[in-house]
């Protein structure tokens, strides 16, 4: 239980994929203009990645790495991760259409999102067993939720500072984003301190 | 358009990494050194060069409604070839660069450019426009890295630089570094054209490559990132 919940705070705070691993950079600088998209993108992205990891982590283990096929891990994951996300938008559409209009338009998005196929080939090179994989899922998705709410903050302040000409849009929300990734150093350590 | 102009386009006019701002993450992440910027630059010219000859000498065989799904198909399959070789000929590289070598399938250069002009076009075109894109993007890597190693490590391609390499600013090898100076290096191009030059002045969906992929009710919806709905 206990090395779980390091797994977990570790992919949250420490190992955060958009902040210190540079996973999923596309839509945290795309969608974290307003706050409520940020937050729905976020949990379209921890569902993604939590339905990603219990599907591939079985295919992976029972029948790629049994066969001796694990160099075919990177085409097989992305292509169940299309297919997957393709069939959730079809069934959230029909049976749950108030999730689907708040989710779903970020979910075809997340088909090539790297840390989405990046969460899933990390669980296998980091050997973890089902759950473990399934916490550093959870941790990950938390992860980016919180970087993308994070940066929202940010960003509605930006809007109304007067950065030099040059450096309007895209290079002042880089370095923006640079000041909130070194927040993030605060929590190394940490995790480490908590439970030692 | 000649084919010189074809070729510089994707190393001045159209840089996939400080004009059109795509494919930032690997950007960001292998960056830290020169040699790691390097492999990864190679590395994506290469698929890029396959997929964009691959799928251009397929553009009339592969059916419209599936196309992004075979593209995907092609392009990880270069990408696990790719692998493959360099973990056989240059481990360290291979080790150093780590999960970004397989990322490369969701690279949307990549994928961008087999959209926009693979498809369109035929081989011998493609292959000098991926070719132009593959060095641009190379390029850019080279200018970042050769910043932040210098600054961040005090050396450069593993030689180290005196004074520097006492003084080594290291969090330029770190992530917030890695931001800081993609968003310098932009606002330098900004600069230096009088802001003409960065075509993507705000990520939107709009720019994004796969937001084809979104069907026309989302990219509509979308395209509209930052506006009220």
């Amino acid at each position: 239980m206990k090395s779980l919940i390091i797994i977990l705070m570790t992919s949250v705070l420490v190992n955060n994929y958009v902040l210190s691993k540079f996973l999923g950079i596309c839509p945290f600088l795309g969608v974290s203009k307003k706050l409520n998209q940020a937050a729905g993108m976020g949990a379209a992205v921890i569902f993604v990645m939590l339905l990603a990891t219990a599907v591939t982590w079985p295919i992976h283990t029972y029948i790629l790495a049994r066969n001796g096929l694990e160099y075919m891990k990177t085409i097989v994951f992305i292509l169940v991760i299309a297919a997957l996300v393709q069939l959730v938008e079809i069934i959230l559409k029909k049976y749950m259409p108030s999730l689907h209009a708040s989710l779903g338009i970020y979910l075809p998005l997340i088909t090539t999102n790297c840390a989405v196929l990046g969460v899933t080939l990390n669980n296998i090179n980091d050997s973890y067993n089902f759950i473990e994989s399934m916490v550093n899922s959870l941790g990950c998705g938390l992860g980016f939720l919180l970087a993308m709410v994070l940066f929202a903050g940010v960003r509605s302040r930006l809007e109304t500072a007067n950065p030099p000409e040059s450096f309007k849009g895209l290079p002042i929300t880089l370095i923006s984003a640079a000041i909130v990734a070194l927040s993030f150093f605060g929590f190394s350590g940490v995790v480490d301190g908590l439970f030692a | 358009m000649t084919k010189l102009q074809n070729f510089l386009k994707g190393i001045i006019k159209e840089n996939p990494t400080l004009v059109l701002v795509l494919g930032t993450c690997p950007t960001l992440a292998v960056t830290s050194s020169v040699i790691n910027a390097l492999g990864m630059g190679v590395a994506a010219t290469v698929v890029l060069l396959c997929s964009n000859m691959a799928i251009s000498a397929l553009r009339k065989v592969i059916p419209d409604k599936v196309r992004i799904p075979c593209y995907i198909v092609l392009i990880a399959g270069f990408v696990t070839m790719i692998e493959m070789i360099m973990h056989a000929f240059t481990p360290d590289l291979y080790e150093s660069l780590g999960i970004f070598l397989s990322l490369i399938v969701v690279n949307c250069i990549i994928l961008g450019r087999a959209e926009m002009y693979a498809s369109k076009n035929n081989v011998l075109d493609s292959a000098i426009d991926a070719l132009g894109m593959g060095v641009g993007f190379t390029l850019a890597l080279f200018a970042m890295s050769t910043i932040r190693e210098i600054f961040g490590n005090g050396s450069w391609l593993g030689i180290p630089i005196p004074w520097l390499s006492e003084n080594p600013i290291a969090i330029m090898t770190l992530a917030p570094g890695g931001f800081f100076v993609f968003g310098c290096l932009i606002a330098l191009v900004n600069k230096l054209t009088h802001g003409k030059g960065v075509k993507k002045k705000d990520f939107g969906c709009e720019s994004c490559p796969s937001a084809y992929m979104c069907g026309k009710r989302s990219a509509d919806k979308c395209g509209k990132d930052g506006e009220d709905k």
